[in-house]
């Protein structure tokens, strides 16, 4: 006998999708909330494949947000010349689920191709390989006059809507926890755990290692191409180190390890980053004092070390929620 | 017959220093071989030869009628060839049944796709990984534990653990480096009978370094004895037990 099963994500993320729908139409939720409710959706995919890396494969990346800006770049790019060519494309929205893919899997392949190198060897080459990297992305927006230069890439056609951006980030979610919940995802555990052990039972341990860095490359790609439909526009700046960083402090809050975490450190965080942005400017404001949003950055390295000190393995350490574990038959 | 394992003439060196000089075996199907040797005398450095850790400077490793010398290490256990730490490296923060599972589980039978789909062929194949981990656990007595983390057991429990995720990989060879390490009289006395049990009922065979006089002596069908590196004796136990040079060598300086 088989138990019917309950698929708990999708009932809970149905529920969730329902409730902000109805609390917006009912005016309850302006545009600006909801404006910060897309963003933060797209910050759990960038939390939650890095913690893929990072968590549960115990691999240290420095340069995730490059790979969002890889998929931004590739996907603007992709929609804004054929929304040029014709404006009045049928199956625009097909095209542009085409083109967000692709940025994804522009992001995977770079992420494989300087994934492979760097994981072949023991230690912590990837740490400084994809420091380098998410600098030189940088750089190389910068120069190219095509996408903009330091203008940044302007005009993209508005894809992106709460939505569109619920849906994939429920896609991505799954997925990944999927891949966590089978045996390629113990296969990355083990390698977190004990790497020449992991390899001592037989497992590929460079081949799950990549295969890893590459797929969180992949949705970071996908991350970047939404947020890039969703502002408008891609800026090189948009993807530098401290960017990277912030998607760090947002695994290192949530517990790393664990989805869940990633999931609510991925509000809280960008939520209270936007607070604290208007905090700054009505202080700035009231008192006449020369502060700026770079305070920003100090609060939140605060809030980090406070999290460290009292509650060192973050919001969830390694343990996941009932939606998100898979319930196993016996 | 052949042996299931024949090393010959392999000789490995850590920058000047000669750690293993010139070995060779030939390891018989089902038996239980041993190799001992005061501290430092090479022995661990064998086994991280045999599971490619290392490539030796010179020799050749013949496994199943195969030469593995230049094999990487993951080929090698998939090949049939399964070990333990003489220092425990258990996966600390997962629990019992996902430290058998990863061993259990072979790559290529569920798909990167058929795991995100969670197909039908998928969750049959996690099934039986799962119920064949939770046999090797009960085997090992160590049931009760399939949902602790690993780090949460004591001492003798991880020895078996390590015991049972190498078996988990279903080699015909197993590498155990000193499994009796700081094991009390008791402990000794059921890792003795679990080693046996363990030869008939998965028809493997064994290769056993051990500091433990009693077991190696209790259960070794032929011993192999080095020293800084080198050969010095090897034959029967109660042979090798009154061999002089290993007296003098290793038993003298432990007061046997
Ligand atoms: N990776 C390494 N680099 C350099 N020297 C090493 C390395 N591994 C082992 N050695 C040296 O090789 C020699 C043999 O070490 P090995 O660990 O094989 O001894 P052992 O017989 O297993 O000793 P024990 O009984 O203490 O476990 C020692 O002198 C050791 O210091
Ligand atoms: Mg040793």
């Amino acid at each position: 006998m088989t138990r019917f099963k309950t698929p708990k994500l999708l009932i809970t993320a149905a529920v969730v999708y329902g409730v902000i729908q109805a609390l917006y139409s009912l005016g309850i939720i302006n545009g600006y909330i909801l404006h910060i409710i897309n963003q933060s959706l797209i910050y759990v995919i960038l939390a939650a494949s890095l913690n893929l890396i990072n968590g549960i494969t115990g691999q240290f990346s420095l340069g995730h947000m490059g790979f969002a800006g890889i998929g931004a770049y590739v996907s603007g790019t992709l929609t804004t010349l054929i929304f040029k060519l014709n404006p009045s494309i049928p199956g625009s929205y097909l095209l542009f689920i085409v083109a967000i893919l692709a940025g994804g899997l522009v992001a995977a392949l770079v992420g494989f191709l300087i994934g492979f190198p760097s994981l072949r060897l023991k230690g912590d080459y990837l740490a400084i390989v994809t420091l380098g990297f998410g600098e030189i992305i940088r750089t190389v927006f910068n120069n190219i006059e095509y996408v903009g230069g330091p203008r940044g890439l302007l005009g993209i056609p508005k894809f992106s809507n709460f939505t569109v951006i619920f849906i994939v980030t429920f896609l991505s979610v799954a997925v990944i926890r999927n891949i966590i919940q089978s045996p390629h995802g113990r296969a990355m555990l083990s390698i977190r755990e004990n790497e020449l052990a992991s390899e001592l039972v037989g497992i590929n341990t460079t081949r799950y290692k990549v295969l890893s860095f590459a797929t969180g490359a992949f949705f970071a790609g996908i991350a970047g191409g939404l947020f890039a439909h969703l502002l408008q526009l891609a800026h090189p700046t948009q993807f530098g180190f401290s960017k990277s960083v912030e998607i760090l402090i947002m695994i290192y809050a949530g517990g790393v390890g664990s989805l869940t975490g990633s999931i609510v450190a991925a509000f809280a965080l960008t939520f209270l980053s936007e607070g604290l942005r208007l905090g700054i400017r009505a202080l700035a404001d009231a008192t006449g004092l020369p502060i700026g949003g770079e305070w920003r950055m100090v609060i939140y390295a605060l809030l980090l070390i406070f999290i460290m000190l009292f509650r060192n393995e973050g919001l969830m350490g390694t343990k996941e929620s009932k939606v998100i574990l898979i319930e196993e038959a016996d | 017959m052949p042996a299931l394992m024949t090393i010959q003439g392999m000789t490995h060196y850590f920058g000047g220093l000669r750690a293993v000089s010139n070995f060779g075996c030939a390891i018989q199907e089902g038996s239980i071989y041993g190799l001992i040797g005061p501290n430092g005398s090479g022995k661990t450095t064998i086994f991280n030869l045999i599971t490619g850790i290392y490539k030796p400077t010179e020799g050749k490793i013949l496994f199943d009628e195969r030469d593995i010398t230049a094999e990487k290490p993951y080929k090698i256990v998939q090949g049939g060839v399964a070990r333990t730490f003489q220092n425990l490296r258990i996966f600390s923060n997962l629990t019992a049944l996902d430290n058998i599972r990863i061993a259990r589980q072979s790559s290529e039978k569920s798909s990167l796709a058929s795991s995100i789909l969670r197909t039908p062929g998928f969750l049959g194949e996690e099934k039986r990984i799962r119920k064949e981990s939770l046999d090797l656990l009960d085997l090992m007595h160590l049931s009760d534990r399939a949902g602790e983390m690993a780090k949460n057991l004591p001492y003798g429990e991880l020895r078996r653990l390590e015991i049972a995720r190498a078996l988990a990989t279903n080699p015909k060879l197993i590498l155990l480096d000193e499994p009796a390490a700081g094991m009390n009289p008791k402990e000794v006395e059921d890792l003795m009978s679990l080693i046996q049990r363990v030869r008939d009922q998965f028809k493997v065979t064994v290769f056993l370094i051990e500091h433990h006089m009693k077991v190696v002596m209790g259960i070794c069908e032929y011993i192999k004895v080095i020293d800084f590196g080198e050969t010095i004796a090897e034959g029967l136990p109660t042979v090798v037990g009154k061999d002089p040079k290993v007296l003098e060598a290793y038993l003298g300086k432990r007061g046997a």
